[in-house]
């Protein structure tokens, strides 16, 4: 199916936007359903789906709502169906509870959020990061999700496809953060070569139905994440929000149940943290300043990393492609010799907090915050590079 | 009809280690479980290609003791998830089990929009006038002056009429009864069933935990007497109606039996088209 | 090789089209290129702005600073950007929409009635690819083959009239300083 997509996209090359290339790496991931409801600047993920998606067997559907929008993406992806859907801020907001029933349920699904300035409608056409704690701590209840930031239209497109993987291989919902700028910029995208093109599906059910435990992990592999079987394949599986035990069966009232459930969850995704922890590093060996940087913004910030280190700056640059998880134990060896770290972000300072928690205090943390709509220029990061030289 | 003893249905139709079930002495829901069970029956319906989804309250718990797929989503949303089911797999049969608060207020437009797009499930709303599961507060339902924990003085909004509103908005199959009309409802959530398209069977039920108590309208033959005296069945109305005559009695009855093309057929039909 | 390439007017101008164009060329050219804009939320009118960076390296910073070449096709917008070229670098604008169009400082400058040339070429919403042809003449940054492909990739419709706008523009152009 995937080589029929890149076959059927024809041209190599492309010149798209941020939004088109997440339409079509969630092609080339084999997503087959969607379900959207209009917002900008996402809107352009809905239209690309519309187009693809009766061309190629798949689904679209325009719901009546955000929260409608996740509850048909959840339902769908319980028959099988690799699903997604997308939205901004608002319409985030909305899907929380959903996201946790996914969480909590271990439906795989995928969520591009294409941010804009906040709070509430804020700024509908401007870039904003503002809805990165959010992304992770945005539904109740602990929990572990997977997020990711591309940086260009072309990781748009690559993240997207990795969304789908890390989704279905840890069964969790796993949100692409992209922001206004990026999902309406246009750039250079080569689409995958067809023969490497890696593209992921969920473990199915090993066993036969008379011994499957929806919920039960180990059993035949030492994954921590459970076997799954799609509803209508004869396995009649019960899937719940509720606390459940391995058959899937409420069992709302028995703390150990529930501790044993939730520490799982997480520890699905935490176990395999250096596996899904996806980020870049340069000018890190003799770096006194590091900027730490995701998504957008880590465009200016390389920019400025690069004028510093002409300046003779000792100053280097880690950029976050995975933004949740946060790998502490890794970010705590990179940062150690480092005197000072700078965090550019499109909001007042929300990845700076767990760098902060992650240094000690002989290290100054320093926000570099932007908000209102532009992205920092590589001056404006450049002056607190500058301004932290000892 | 065909007439089966319990034992088949609970030998056939339903997860043995999740029994007994929660619901209250006198509560109306079992008795919908059993008629919907039956009614499979008599279609003789795969239940490995069945899924019932739910959403949250005493009747949503329904799906976790028939054994079939199940899926027990949130407050409100089990129309929406019951949807990205049915168009990811049309093959499948989907089952919605509601209360009136969960497809009523908080998944209201989920319902509208479900209607309007025409998806091929079918949605029984078992309605006993109350939020039964938190103990006992006021529902979109509710009747003006009953009492509830959160009307402690008498409720003073109107209540909506769920079967009316699907008949509004375009159901092709829209039926209402109580658990005192045991075989007219089994026909009906049979009729729903075999229906193409969004299909609605409401059954008033009686709650005598809450409802029942708060009310002071006794025990459930007390209240299954009461939905006898309060309703009215279409054909009867109809004659009355043509007699220039009107009541405040609920009607039930069949309400909507036509034919009319699902999203499913719709879509399946345009994507042909595209190629 | 790094160049900035700012286009501008208001909303229905074809503004943000003209920006893809541009940067799809750069791309077949064998350039890297990106192309981001500026709207008002007003579906027609409004100002509007296209900005295209085009290098033979990565981009990092995606955004137009002091442009290299400035398209411009309002008023309000010549006000606003005019200046913010850099030193030697070109400003090309069509002076029927722009009569006040003095402007101090080490420029070049070419002129292009773009709009009146598009109405008389039938419509003038192709006023744009005039422009995109001027741009082309007097500015060798992406060869015009690569235009013309991305004009016909780009707008498929009504293929005759883009081109003859575009060919017209090259040769319409007039050069100040």
């Amino acid at each position: 199916m995937t080589n029929d997509v890149i076959r059927l996209l024809g041209k190599k090359d492309l010149f798209i936007q941020g939004d088109e290339a997440a339409v079509y790496g969630a092609l080339i991931a084999d997503c087959r359903f969607f379900a959207g409801y209009p917002i900008t600047p996402a809107t352009e993920v809905a239209e690309g789906m519309a187009i693809w998606m009766p061309r190629l067997g798949g689904v679209y559907v325009q719901m009546e709502d955000e929260i409608a929008s996740i509850a048909a993406v959840i339902g769908a992806s319980c028959t099988g169906v690799k699903s997604m859907t997308s939205t901004s801020g608002p319409g985030f907001s909305l899907m929380q509870e959903c996201i946790g029933y996914a969480c909590m349920a271990e439906i795989p699904c995928v969520i591009v959020n294409v941010q804009r300035g906040g709070p509430s409608t804020g700024q509908p056409t401007e870039a904003a990061q503002g809805d990165v704690m959010q992304a992770m701590w945005g539904t109740h209840g602990d929990h572990q999700l997977i997020a990711l930031a591309p940086k260009s239209v072309q990781e748009t497109l690559d993240l997207t496809i990795e969304s789908f993987n890390l989704s279905e291989d840890y069964r969790v919902p796993v949100i692409l953060l992209l922001d206004a700028e990026i999902g309406h910029m246009r750039e250079k995208v080569v689409l995958p070569e067809v023969t490497t093109v890696k593209v992921d599906e969920r473990v199915p059910a090993t066993i036969g139905p008379d011994k499957y435990r929806p919920y039960r992990t180990g059993f035949t592999r030492p994954s921590k994440v459970p076997e799954f079987a799609p509803f209508g394949s004869g396995y009649r599986t019960y899937v719940t929000g509720l606390t459940h035990d391995k058959r899937g069966f409420p069992v709302t009232t028995s703390a150990e149940v529930h501790e044993e459930l939730v520490r799982r969850l997480i520890e699905k995704v935490q176990d395999d943290i250096d596996d899904i922890w996806y980020h870049e590093t340069s000018f890190l060996e003799d770096a006194e300043i590091i900027v730490v940087s995701y998504g957008t913004t880590s465009r200016p910030a390389v920019s400025a990393v690069k004028m510093a280190r002409k300046n003779g700056i000792k100053v280097g640059h880690i950029r976050l492609i995975t933004i949740w998880p946060f790998h502490y134990e890794k970010m705590r060896e990179y940062l150690k010799n480092a005197h000072t770290v700078i965090v550019p972000e499109m909001n007042l300072g929300q990845m700076f907090h767990p760098i902060r928690e992650t240094v000690g205090k002989d290290t100054k943390v320093v926000s570099a915050p932007k908000i209102g709509g532009a992205i920092h220029t590589p001056y404006e990061i450049l002056k607190f590079i500058e301004g932290d030289v000892k | 009809m065909s007439f089966i003893s319990n034992d088949i249905v609970i030998d056939k139709y339903l997860r043995k280690d999740m029994l007994p079930t929660i619901f209250c002495t006198g509560c109306g829901i079992g008795s919908v479980m059993n008629f919907c069970l039956r009614a499979i029956h008599d279609l003789n319906i795969d239940m490995n290609k069945t899924v019932f989804v739910s959403g949250i309250g005493c009747s949503s718990r329904v799906p976790g003791y028939i054994y079939s797929d199940g899926l027990h989503s949130l407050h409100g949303r089990a129309i929406a998830y019951a949807t990205g089911v049915k168009l990811a797999n049309p093959e499948l049969k989907v089952i919605v089990f509601t209360g009136d608060g969960d497809c009523g207020a908080i998944g209201g437009n989920h319902f509208l929009h479900a209607i309007r797009r025409n998806v091929d499930i079918t949605v029984i709303s078992i309605n006993n006038f109350i939020y039964g599961m938190t103990g006992g507060q006021v529902a979109p339902t509710t009747p003006l002056r009953s009492k509830t924990t959160t009307t402690p003085y008498g409720n003073i909004e109107y209540p909506i009429d769920l079967s009316m509103m699907a008949k509004v908005i375009g159901a092709p199959y829209v039926a209402r009864w109580t658990t005192a009309h045991p075989i007219q409802c089994m026909n009906s959530i049979k009729k729903a069933l075999q229906k193409t398209g969004f299909s609605f069977v409401e059954v008033l039920a009686p709650c005598p935990t809450s409802y029942g108590r708060l009310n002071k309208m006794g025990n459930t033959l007390d209240m299954t007497k009461h939905f006898k005296e309060s309703t009215i069945n279409i054909k009867t109305y109809e004659k009355m109606l043509a007699e220039g005559k009107d009541t405040d009695k609920m009607i039930i009855g069949e309400l909507v039996d036509i034919e009319k093309e699902d999203f499913n057929t719709k879509y399946k039909k345009f994507c042909g088209e595209l190629k | 090789m790094k160049a900035g390439i700012r286009i501008s007017g208001f909303g229905g101008q074809g503004i943000i089209l003209s920006g893809v164009i541009v940067g799809k060329a750069a791309v077949f050219d064998g350039l890297n290129a990106v192309q981001t804009q500026s709207y008002g939320p007003e579906a027609r009118g409004g100002s509007t702005r296209s900005e295209v960076v085009v290098s033979d390296e990565e981009i990092d910073y995606p955004k137009v600073e002091s442009a290299s070449v400035s398209l411009i096709m309002s008023q309000e917008a010549f006000y606003k950007y005019a200046s913010r070229t850099k030193r030697e670098g070109l400003i090309i604008y069509d002076p029927e929409l722009i009569p006040d169009n003095k402007i101090e400082g080490n420029f070049k400058l070419a002129e292009i009635n773009a709009t009146r040339i598009a109405s008389e070429l039938g419509t003038k919403i192709v006023a744009n690819i005039v422009m995109l042809g001027a741009f082309n003449e007097v500015c060798s940054l992406i060869s015009k083959d690569s235009m013309i492909e991305s004009i016909k990739d780009s707008i498929p419709k009504m293929l005759d009239l883009n081109l003859n706008a575009f060919e017209t523009g090259m040769k319409k152009v007039n050069i100040i300083k």
